[in-house]
């Protein structure tokens, strides 16, 4: 009973919070920004046209008044047209977000990866030195900046190693000759769903380096929380019982204590997943990745505003959602959450 | 020195000398600087793009500058920045927090929602979105980073206000007629000010992390300043050839950010084993 309240409630406080959001995002990309019309009106526009433009944008509309227009649109994922492009900005979002979610799930599925096992390795080492390689690591980790190691790893495994692709989302040779017939716009499932293993192969081999990018922080996070899970648990008595039994470490490590130490992975899905989804912003940039994050930090260039907005939401409502999700997941594993 | 090890570690007297030492470089930047005028955006077309050599440690940029001279007076930017960002979150989240933390009730439950939306966006985009609205520049780059920050120090000071409201002293206070400001400058702020302060120092470094980021998409200071972010953005066209342009600036970051986090796990575990020693 308990927990239906709290699955109630949290659903109920994540409504409220995207309504506040997007009036958020209304006061910063529409009532801050000095002059939307003249923006709008295109470059060097004449006195009637920027008039023509604050009719078109109903800017002389009292603010609340606007306000109930931005919501609905948002809510009806109608956002606007592009200042710059004079495209529709919800087909471009159509074709950029699946690459930005492409290489966040990627580089979450990553963090976890690697977080988690050296995670419990340190915690099996503790005090010793895989555990303090482990810690110097997830440290170093924190205070990278994503853009320069980003350009590291350019560096590394594509100009001097040349085993990696230096940017892009798949070699021009396929794009050019031989493209993938769309779907879902998940590169790496089309190319399953189209049957075809040379452009799997090379979307994989497109995708490490920026989610390696990106999954070094939350990875880094990963570690941390799952080696003080783990030297908690294993303190407990049914691990001393499992030792006293003679069962091999290994098993004892991944089969018997790791599975009490889930909590923390699920936090870190969140967190790793946000951190992706932001950090798209600058790696995908670097690496030349055409989703939400070069589309966006286009539209900054070009004080295109109601991109910005667009991206804005849709990012923040997937990252609202993602949060209830994850919430609710963790009442249902461990049922003292709700009690809070 | 030796009782300072004793309590940090060496790791954490590292890293507060470290910091301590980018805090001395910011502040003498114009006497240490080899070039002080390229430092402050003098062009010195001649020497466009040297590597490293004995005139210019860390080589040239691509105006010429001496890059060491560069890093030395975009230290005043970016620290600052970082310093600037943690002290305006802490204007407005401490207020807030304590507010909602002593008064509860209704006031704690709108004050807490209003900072909800602002933790639900990821980060960095809200800093974007703000960043790009006010347009490039030092002061607004602070205000989109802080928009971002301070709903953590409200939440942290709505704990502390919560625990300190119902302390004896506080309720003496209440019942000798003091005036609820009064009670929440005088008798609660100085009880939170010690666990925050330490908090927000360790803080510049993220702090300043998130605006390097800004001005790596060209939404913080302007030419001729420079800060760390907007050097490494500037050698990204000739990288890798040119390795140092980029590499220097990020390097400086990294040792930076490394530095206080450092000192921020040689703080916690200090305070983990006065725990421990004294239960």
């Amino acid at each position: 009973m308990d927990i239906i309240r709290y699955i109630l409630r949290r659903m109920v406080l994540s409504a409220f919070v995207v309504v506040g959001v997007t009036f958020l995002v209304f006061i910063v990309a529409q009532v801050v920004p000095s002059d939307p019309a003249a923006l709008y009106a295109g470059p060097r526009p004449t006195a009637e046209q920027i008039e023509k433009a604050r009719q078109e944008l109903n800017l002389d509309a009292p603010l609340p008044a606007r306000f109930v227009t931005f919501a609905q649109a948002m809510a009806a994922g109608d956002f606007g047209i592009s200042y710059k492009s004079r495209r529709l900005i919800a087909e471009d979002l159509k074709a950029y977000l699946p690459a930005t979610l492409e290489l966040a799930v990627f580089s979450t599925g990553m963090a976890l990866l690697f977080g988690v096992p050296l995670g419990v390795m340190a915690a099996a080492r503790q005090g010793r030195w895989p555990d303090r390689l482990g810690s110097l690591g997830a440290i170093a980790s924190v205070a990278m900046p994503t853009f320069f190691l980003a350009m590291l790893l350019q560096l590394v495994f594509a100009q001097w190693l040349g085993i990696m692709p230096l940017s892009g989302r798949i070699s021009r040779e396929i794009a050019i000759s031989t493209p993938v017939p769309q779907a879902t716009g998940f590169l790496l499932f089309d190319s399953l769903l189209a049957w075809r293993p040379d452009a799997f192969a090379d979307a994989a081999r497109h995708l490490v380096l920026p989610a390696l990018t990106l999954a070094s922080y939350p990875a880094g996070v990963a570690m941390r929380l799952t080696r003080s899970a783990m030297i908690e648990i294993l303190e407990r008595r049914h691990i001393a019982a499992a030792r006293a039994l003679g069962l091999p470490s290994g098993r004892i490590l991944f089969g018997h204590a790791l599975p009490n130490a889930m909590g923390p992975a699920l936090t870190v899905i969140g967190l790793s997943f946000a951190y992706a989804l932001t950090g798209a912003v600058l790696v995908e940039i670097i690496f030349a990745w055409p989703g939400l994050g070069r589309y966006v930090s286009e539209a900054i260039l070009a004080k295109d505003f109601p991109v910005i907005a667009a991206v804005t939401m849709v990012v923040t409502v997937c990252y609202v959602a993602m949060n209830l999700i994850i919430d609710i997941a963790q009442a249902l594993v461990d049922p003292r959450v709700a009690l809070t | 020195m030796s009782r300072l090890v004793q309590r940090l570690g060496w790791p954490g007297t590292l890293a507060l000398a470290c910091i301590l030492g980018f805090v001395a470089i910011g502040i003498l930047a114009p006497l240490i600087a080899p070039w002080p005028a390229q430092g402050a955006g003098a062009p010195n077309v001649a020497a466009r793009l040297m590597p490293p050599s004995a005139d210019h440690w860390l080589g040239t940029d691509h105006l010429g500058r001496d890059m060491l001279s560069r890093l030395i007076y975009a230290t005043r930017v970016s620290l600052s920045n970082g310093m600037l960002i943690v002290a305006f979150s802490l204007l407005i989240g401490l207020p807030v927090g304590l507010a909602a933390g002593y008064f509860g009730g209704w006031v704690d439950e709108a004050l807490m929602r209003v900072t909800d939306v602002f933790l639900a966006f990821p980060a960095l985009l809200l800093a974007v979105l703000m960043a790009a609205s006010l347009g490039p520049g030092f002061l607004n780059s602070v205000i989109a980073v802080s928009v971002t920050w301070w709903p953590w120090y409200a939440r942290l000071a709505r704990a502390e206000g919560l625990v300190l409201r119902g302390q004896p002293y506080v309720e003496a206070a209440r019942l000798a007629g003091v005036s609820h400001p009064r009670i929440i400058l005088r008798h609660i702020l100085p009880a939170t000010a010690r666990p925050l302060t330490v908090q927000a120092a360790l803080d510049v470094g993220p702090a300043l992390l998130t605006a390097a980021a800004l001005s790596f998409l060209g939404l913080g200071v302007l030419p001729p300043t420079a800060d760390w972010g907007q050097m490494v953005d500037a050698g990204r066209k000739f990288f890798p050839d040119r390795w140092w342009y980029s590499a220097m600036p990020g390097v400086t970051i990294f040792i930076v950010a490394l530095s206080f986090s450092v000192l921020g796990d040689a703080l916690r575990d200090r305070r983990k084993g006065a725990a421990r020693a004294s239960a």
